[in-house]
């Protein structure tokens, strides 16, 4: 896979004043990749700071209340930040700073990414610079602030539809004013290369983690391994273990929004083309003339008109099955997982919660699957409380 | 069709940026014609993008109001060819990779060889990613124009060896738009490039004023102005020929000039 491609997919579209910093980063990353001073530094970052390994949790009253397969929760909601994005940050903060780069920026939807950003940054002594949608700054402003106590500034994106792409588009423009002092943490497992490889790998813990943990309890592989998808980093880093695994389904949930047959989605792989966009060649929401679609979805971090290469691939060859999710489907989970287990996930993962429900009837009592909980739900109370028609402050 | 090297022939080339569609179709054709007729020797035709992730704040708002007004590839197309006859200097587009790749490579640059477009630039579609377009492009004998930036080091004269029409030497780091003050070393980078290939150079992003043009028509073959222009065109609306006129005439002459 040469050349940062995915079957057709990836590559680096992006302007030349960045192809440097992108040869750079490369070199770099694959340096670290067999320093075994820079693996046990993010090893011990990752245990001692991040709280991992993550736990796989056996989520009983929610297998009952399924009627079907066994449904474990991989909790990655319980990492220092609330999410999973903190594997991934810490990985790429180290990496800069062997670079010898003093600042950070980053893109953010629902906030979680920048939070772990500005984590990330505050630990290791470095500025952090976040983007993010101005629409998104009003339904995450707990976000927002969590970051600014963490030192960081937050530069909310005016321009286009004032959400996540936007934010990549304005980032990306930032990094191409400073590049020499300034690594771009980019949140997904998307962009040019080596982004989607690199984050990738960073995330690649969680599925590890899954079977290890997995062989632990039950003694066998899952059958399958949901996860939600905006970019696609947690799904990736779930699914990655597992692809040489022919009989672990990979299942990914896209955002449906109000309904894949409605203009108010975010569902790349039911409803997108294949397209060059934010560097890289894979699906995007677009329309006929390839002008990128404003996508919608009742979750910021989900609300992403395309989707991380590794996915484009993974579906293209069959190997892994991507479904659509809607926003009431997913409120209903929200609430599911709370009431059933007193645990409140992020709406983003009630993606996958609603669909693991689906699938975990369909499959039968003698099968289990994991549930890639990606972060937890506190940011997202005030906003379901306002889908329920209740209007609550913070 | 009017090869771009013409545009280089004998003169400094000043080549002017307008973004097709803002404010409207009939008025870019009209602009065109108007930048040409103050003096432009290449005119850089802006075919709108929803995510223009290498422009300013100028030309977004130009690619967005283009865009609101319901500017489509075809409707681009069909303008150049209602001015096509008129045109005496050369023509390239620029957009995005998106647009081009969804309309179909071959499709899109057999559409501009029958229009007369010599050329196209293609910002997010760097030296690596180029093997696709550069195989339907030259069938139709179409350039695929390359940027070197103040970060390309060593690639720049592996990009400058295998460079189509002319070198688009971007000046500054950061997006497109005005700038007070160019602090990139623009001499060493054409010395680079003059080394390996004697393919035109032009100098863009952040020229605005005579002097700025005057400067970098001397060091290289010619300067891009872009936002300059598309800010009086956004000032004006469809009124903007005669600050056109003039702005572009002015420019021109400080080329020659210098």
């Amino acid at each position: 896979m040469g050349h940062g491609r995915f079957g057709e997919f990836g590559g680096r579209y992006i302007p030349e004043t960045l192809m440097s910093a992108l040869y750079e980063l490369e070199e770099a990353y694959t340096r670290c990749q067999s320093d075994p001073a820079f693996q046990a530094e993010l090893s011990g970052l990752l245990k001692h700071y991040a709280g991992r390994p993550s736990l796989l949790y056996d989520a009983r009253n929610l297998t009952k209340e399924a009627g079907g397969a066994k449904i474990y929760l991989k909790r990655e909601d319980l990492n220092h930040t609330g999410s999973h994005k903190i594997n991934n940050v810490l990985g790429q903060a180290l990496l800069a700073k062997r670079m010898g780069k003093t600042r950070i920026i980053a893109e953010t939807g629902a906030g979680q990414h920048g939070v772990a950003a500005a984590t990330a940054a505050a630990l290791l002594g470095m500025e952090c610079e976040v983007f993010m949608g101005k629409e998104d700054t009003e339904r995450q402003a707990l976000n927002v602030y969590r970051m600014r106590l963490l030192g960081t500034t937050v530069h909310p994106v005016t321009s286009g539809t004032m959400t996540l792409k936007d934010a990549v588009n304005e980032t990306m423009r930032e990094w191409t004013k400073r590049v020499s002092d300034t690594h771009y943490v980019l949140g997904s497992v998307m962009g040019p290369h080596p982004f989607p490889m690199m984050v990738r790998d960073f995330q690649s813990v969680i599925g590890r983690e899954i079977r290890s943990e997995m062989l632990e309890a039950e003694g066998r592989l899952p059958d399958a391994v949901v996860a939600c998808v905006g970019g696609g980093s947690n799904a990736m880093g779930a699914f990655y273990d597992f692809i040489g695994d022919g009989a672990v389904r990979l299942v990914g949930c896209e955002a449906a929004g109000r309904g894949i047959d409605t203009e108010r989605h975010a569902a790349t792989i039911a409803r997108g083309a294949v397209g060059v966009f934010h560097g890289m060649k894979s699906l995007f929401c677009q329309d006929e003339c390839g002008q990128i679609a404003p996508v919608y979805s009742i979750s910021a971090g989900l609300d992403y008109p395309g989707i991380g290469p590794e996915h484009a691939y993974l579906h293209r060859i069959g190997r892994a099955e991507y479904v659509p999710v809607t926003d009431d489907e997913a409120v209903e989970a929200f609430e599911k997982l709370a009431r059933a287990e007193g645990i409140i996930p992020a709406i983003e993962s009630a993606h996958a919660v609603a669909h693991a429900l689906r699938l975990a009837k369909e499959m039968g009592e003698e099968k289990c699957l994991v549930v890639c909980l990606s972060g937890r739900g506190d940011k997202d109370v005030a906003a379901i409380a306002r889908y329920r028609g209740e209007d609550i402050h913070e | 069709m009017n090869s771009i090297g013409e545009a280089f022939q004998n003169k400094k080339a000043f080549i002017a940026y307008l973004m097709a569609g803002d404010p409207s179709l009939a008025a870019s054709a009209e602009y065109i014609l108007t930048a040409q007729e103050a003096g432009a020797d290449l005119i850089e035709i802006g075919i709108p993008f929803s995510d223009p992730i290498a422009e300013g704040e100028v030309i977004q708002a130009a690619s967005a109001r283009a865009l609101s007004a319901g500017t489509k590839l075809d409707g681009v197309f069909d303008m150049v060819a209602f001015i096509q006859d008129r045109m005496r200097v050369p023509m390239v587009f620029m957009t995005y990779l998106n647009p081009v790749f969804v309309y179909g490579y071959e499709r899109f640059f057999a559409r501009c060889a029958a229009l007369g477009v010599g050329g196209v630039i293609i910002p997010d579609m760097p030296y690596e990613e180029q093997g696709e377009a550069k195989e339907a492009a030259g069938k139709c004998g179409v350039a695929v124009i390359t940027l070197v930036a103040p970060t390309s080091e060593k690639r720049v004269a592996e990009i400058a060896r295998h460079a189509e029409g002319f070198v688009y030497l971007v000046s500054s780091m950061g997006v497109t738009g005005v700038r007070g003050e160019i602090t990139t070393d623009v001499p060493s980078i054409v010395a680079e490039i003059r080394r390996v290939s004697d393919i035109p150079i032009a100098v863009g992003f952040g020229i605005a004023t005579p002097e700025q043009a005057a400067y970098y028509a001397d060091l290289a073959d010619g300067v891009i102005v872009g936002s300059a222009i598309v800010r009086i065109i956004g000032q004006y609306g469809m009124g903007a020929k005669e600050a056109l006129y003039a702005y572009a005439k002015g420019m021109k002459a400080a080329i020659r000039g210098g």
